[in-house]
């Protein structure tokens, strides 16, 4: 068929763990492990073959609680962890067929500056506090190759507007700001090159509720003009309730449930994603 | 004709872990509709009627059965073995699905509602606009409702947005759960016209409905489900 069977982004058997294993926990597929953790050699297996398709202009969840493996798994994909095995092809970049785990740092910096963007549940580790916002977005632009600062600034501003910063505040560091406003000016930043592939891991996670309907508003309003392809990450299922299509499910490093998003919420299969719907409300 | 949907041996049950129990919607349900057809379904209350419906819309994943749809976009399929993908872009452009509660986004306004629904399909900002005017119009939402949230709406002024919001797409296959559950006779009125209308337009349709009154003389076949079990009246 045409390109609605086309992935941006194909993840396949991702693999990561924390530690060298052991004959005991035999690559993490052994009974003797305690949730995902090996008793005798202390590795923890963060994520277990974890595959999944991302499509143009949607909007994939994750969700699955603390431990569960989702934001190494987002860690991984913006390079911040290395993996232990798995592959993932991004459809803009070498026309899917390069695996990117497998390329040169170089080529890993171009894809990270070019092809995601990503939002931290933490602001500080995705700005620089101290730096002004404008600056901030600066950082990705030169990052990615931009020599012109006029356009630069330009850029800069037309982003801190897209995401209601007021101008006149462009040049104050994002440590004067709220929790709101930071993520806020993360989101410009993360979006400054274009990327086709965003990355949001629990960018509400912390904020009041009034705030965290502005970020969402924001995400959602994205999402439609841009037709960004986004992963969203969160253990609040009205979060994904609100902005997936489809939703994966996750629980001790490995996918228990993919499903379309009101059916993991109305007609959960396993027993974990039962539970996790109870808990709502 | 090939009908345009061909239900076959469906069964759903559903599995509590909590309770380590099994209960049992619909048993080995099977009917046919063919293009243009409105076809009723009604039963008391949990015998398994929006079950069907949910299945079909793929918001239970049904243990049993084939559910065969003839989509404009991917011809022949089996909607319970579709992937998801597909299902997204069926419930965008091919199958609306209308149920008694509005599932409405926080904080989007009923005229947003539509909008955002035409703009789905593919349409223009500016094509979306009118569309949205006329048929909040249409089912005379006053007009100092249109941007408005939803939230505040009474019953009867939400199940008419959700209508419009359905209707709006022209859905090819359109699924009604009781959606004429908690409106006046007014409003009921206007829902039968604009049902009427998707008739005309050769929308094929499923309904629920308790009003027996109401199914009076709209749709072509009926049928009664009892304690799961499915049967032509």
């Amino acid at each position: 068929m045409d390109d609605f069977d086309r992935p941006i982004l194909s993840v396949n058997h991702l693999s990561k763990q924390f530690g060298p294993g052991c004959i005991h926990c035999s690559s993490g597929q052994s009974d003797s492990l305690i949730k995902n953790y090996c008793p005798t050699c202390g590795t923890v297996y963060a994520c277990r073959d974890i595959s999944f398709d991302l499509y143009p202009g949607e909007v994939f969840g994750i969700v699955g609680e603390s431990g569960s493996g989702k934001s190494t798994l987002m860690q991984c994909l913006y390079f911040d962890q290395e993996v232990t095995e798995g592959e993932a092809l991004i459809a803009s970049y070498k026309n899917g067929e390069a695996n990117i785990f497998e390329e040169s740092s170089q080529q890993k910096r171009y894809i990270r500056n070019h092809q995601l963007g990503k939002v931290y549940q933490n602001p500080i580790l995705g700005l620089r506090m101290g730096f002004s916002s404008i600056g901030n977005i600066a950082e990705k632009l030169i990052a990615a190759g931009g020599r012109n600062v006029g356009a630069m600034e330009a850029r800069g501003r037309e982003l801190l507007e897209h995401v209601n910063i007021p101008i006149r505040r462009m040049k104050e560091p994002p440590k004067n700001f709220s929790g709101g406003m930071q993520q806020r000016v993360q989101i410009a930043k993360a979006l400054s090159n274009n990327p086709p592939i965003l990355l949001l891991d629990e960018v509400t996670t912390g904020l009041d509720l009034s705030v965290q309907a502005n970020v969402l508003d924001l995400i959602k309003k994205l999402q439609r003009e841009l037709n960004i392809s986004m992963i969203i990450v969160s253990h609040d299922l009205g979060v994904i309730r609100m902005l997936a299509d489809r939703t994966m499910v996750m629980l001790d490093g490995k996918v228990i449930e993919y499903g379309l998003t009101d059916q993991i919420l109305e007609d959960p299969q396993h027993r974990y994603t039962q539970q996790l719907v109870h808990s709502l409300l | 004709m090939e009908p345009i949907l061909s239900i076959h041996n469906l069964s759903k049950s559903f599995m509590l872990h909590n309770l380590d129990k099994h209960i049992k919607a619909i048993d080995r349900v099977d009917f046919e509709l063919q293009e243009g057809e409105f076809v009723g379904i009604t039963g008391k209350s949990g015998s398994g009627k929006s079950t069907i419906l949910k299945s079909i819309y793929r918001t239970y994943v049904i243990n049993e059965g084939s559910i065969w749809y003839i989509s404009k976009r991917f011809g022949r399929m089996n909607l319970a073995e579709a992937s998801e993908r597909e299902m997204v872009y069926l419930r965008k452009h091919e199958i609306g699905y209308v149920s008694q509660f509005l599932n409405a986004m926080p904080r989007t306004t009923a005229r947003e509602l539509v909008e955002q629904a035409i703009v789905e399909m593919g349409n223009g900002e500016d094509f979306a606009k009118q569309e949205a005017e006329h048929m909040l119009a249409h089912f005379e939402l006053d007009e100092y409702l249109w941007d408005s949230y939803p939230a505040t709406f009474s019953g009867g002024e939400k199940l008419r947005l959700n209508i419009a919001r359905a209707m709006v797409k022209h859905p090819r296959l359109l699924l009604l759960d009781e959606p004429t559950a908690s409106l006046d006779n007014a409003s009921k009125i206007k829902v039968r016209e604009l049902l009427e209308q998707l008739m005309r337009e050769g929308t094929t349709m499923l309904g629920i409905f308790h009003d027996l009154e109401f199914m009076k003389n709209l749709c072509h076949r009926e049928y009664n489900m009892q304690n799961g079990i499915f049967s032509a009246i």
